[in-house]
């Protein structure tokens, strides 16, 4: 028989403090629909991801309704698109296209990989897939778009990066009726990985297998709640009361994953260790920080306290998953998190801030709404600067911007739902664009050569 | 395959008697019970077999839901790897 407080600690997790699984990811290699031509290869798209994923929200709608635990969203991520487009890459809209009405079919929340991986150097039918990426997230509503401009081993491409700080812009200005939502759907990473199962983000690498599982589980509030019971423990104590949970978190994502996997006949790929939050109240990471002592985040000592936070949740995931993988980590977006909406609004929470905090977090910079009037050289500086985090220490970093088109700091932007609203943060008014327009790319770090 | 059921809420009369004969209409059979009452506040938890019941566990929850309802209490069934999984290695 089960101990009676383990029972009612877990029920008090999922009905109080907001545990749920945030994503069952299906994974899907779209390599077998290439082409020759773009109409033949959206057509073949189409069917494979109706095909596969045909089951994915009846089974995680099963899911819940048996082990009593929420499942939030229900995605697909698929090939980097751009590399099934190779031979037309002026028409990869097409595909683009397919893929959002085959997400609309099945009735998932979102579909991700409409994607490129240019972090050495970008070819031409590279160049013309992402001068595509403005006008498709304009004219989809579910997909969502990434690109990866710089790595450890291979350092910052910067053409890439230039680019990229112009993809915003563009895209920001074609989805201007919503505030620059277009730009809520796109990512620019260093170091992306190939198992995520978190949006924008997510795409199906090539390393994978041609169907595969992966999760994100959350719980910022259960961590929250556990370190209450705990107000005056020291930093030790909290950070072994943190693993714990962590623990405990992860191993439910571990158990929803291998039963998903086994029911859609799809591998099962990796358990992503991720607090996640969103913008409930009592589901923030900034609220955990403020927990552990910080009056507010963005305050000095954040990035003590969420090193430490980022550290232990590792630490106890790791244990009670038999593969992890994805992003792993505290998630800290800002229009996505009560506590980090709240900050910015005081205006404690800055930029510059934030961008010291992802050096000891997953991911990045990310939902944070700019002045509309940025220069696209100054996105493309902030975007270098994370992948110079990410380069240098070896990890993941992301830039998701919205430069709010026609807004200005004091404004805020809303999207709704899980995507939350955000108040417009400034940026330095200097000018980066001499560094930006040098192009060429970073080199490799020294730490990279490890043959 | 096992369920645990858990009832909660403000204690009243005839609570085990409601619950347990809703699950032998549903054909589960009650493996075993614990229950305990802090101040005015009632917690029991049944581990049942429901291999042989009448409709599978989500339904099974969805019914438990809506009879707790009835009688004021919130009444949850939950497949028992999802408490397994959580606190036992």
């Amino acid at each position: 028989m089960f101990n009676q407080f383990d029972v009612l600690e877990t029920i008090d997790m999922i009905e109080k403090e907001h545990l749920d699984i945030r994503t069952i990811t299906m994974g899907l290699s779209l390599l077998p629909c290439i082409a020759g031509d773009a109409k033949t290869t959206a057509e073949k798209a189409y069917d494979l991801v109706c095909k596969r994923a045909e089951h994915l929200v009846k089974v995680a709608r099963d899911l819940s309704g048996e082990y009593g635990i929420p499942i939030v969203n229900k995605r697909v991520s698929v090939t980097p698109v751009s590399l099934l487009c190779a031979s037309f890459p002026e028409e990869a809209g097409l595909v683009g296209a397919a893929l959002d009405r085959a997400a609309n079919t099945l009735g998932i929340d979102f579909l991700g990989g409409y994607s490129a991986l240019v972090h050495k150097s970008m070819a031409d039918y590279e160049r013309t897939f992402i001068e595509t990426i403005p006008e498709v997230l304009a004219t989809t509503t579910r997909l969502c778009s990434s690109v990866n401009v710089g790595s450890t081993k291979s350092g910052i491409n910067m053409d890439a990066v230039a680019l990229m700080g112009e993809i915003f812009k563009r895209t920001a200005e074609l989805t201007k009726e919503q505030d620059g939502i277009g730009c809520a759907k796109l990512v620019a990473f260093c170091n992306a990985v190939e198992d995520n199962p978190f949006m924008a983000g997510a795409f199906h690498g090539v390393g994978e297998s041609h169907a595969a599982i992966n999760v994100g589980v959350s719980g910022p509030g259960v961590v929250q709640h556990a370190l209450e019971a705990i107000p005056n423990a020291n930093l030790l104590d909290a950070a072994e009361m943190i693993k714990r949970t962590a623990f405990k978190i992860t191993r439910a994502g571990q158990l929803i994953a291998k039963e998903a996997a086994r029911r859609l006949g799809a591998e099962f790929g990796i358990v992503d260790l991720s607090l996640a939050p969103t913008p409930a109240r009592g589901d923030s990471v900034a609220h955990i920080l403020e927990e552990l002592g910080i009056s507010t985040v963005g305050g000095h000592g954040t990035t003590a306290a969420l090193a430490m936070l980022n550290d232990a949740v590792k630490k106890g995931g790791v244990m009670a998953s038999s593969r992890v993988g994805g992003l792993s980590g505290a998630f800290i977006p800002v229009s996505e998190d009560i506590g980090m909406i709240e900050a910015a609004e005081k205006g404690v929470l800055c930029l510059d801030k934030l961008e010291a905090m992802t050096c000891v977090c997953s991911v990045g910079l990310d939902m944070i709404a700019i002045p509309g009037d940025t220069p696209a050289s100054t996105i493309a500086a902030i975007i270098a600067d994370e992948a110079a985090i990410g380069m240098i220490n070896a990890k993941t970093t992301a830039v998701r911007v919205i430069p709010a088109p026609g807004k200005g700091v004091g404004d805020s932007v809303n999207f709704g739902g899980l995507l939350g609203r955000a108040p417009v943060m400034p940026v330095h008014d200097t000018d980066s664009s001499k560094f930006i327009g040098r192009g060429g790319s970073i080199p490799a770090p020294i730490h990279s050569f490890k043959n | 395959m096992r369920a645990v059921v858990t009832v909660t809420g403000k204690d009243k009369k005839g609570i085990i008697a409601k619950v347990s004969a809703f699950l032998a209409e549903k054909n589960v059979n009650i493996e075993d019970i614990s229950q305990t009452i802090l101040g005015e506040y009632f917690a029991m938890i049944m581990l049942a077999d429901v291999t042989s019941a009448t409709e599978d566990i989500a339904s099974l929850a969805k019914e438990c839901e809506e009879m707790g309802k009835t009688i004021g209490m919130s009444v949850r069934v939950q497949h028992e790897d999802i408490f397994n999984a959580m606190h036992s290695i």
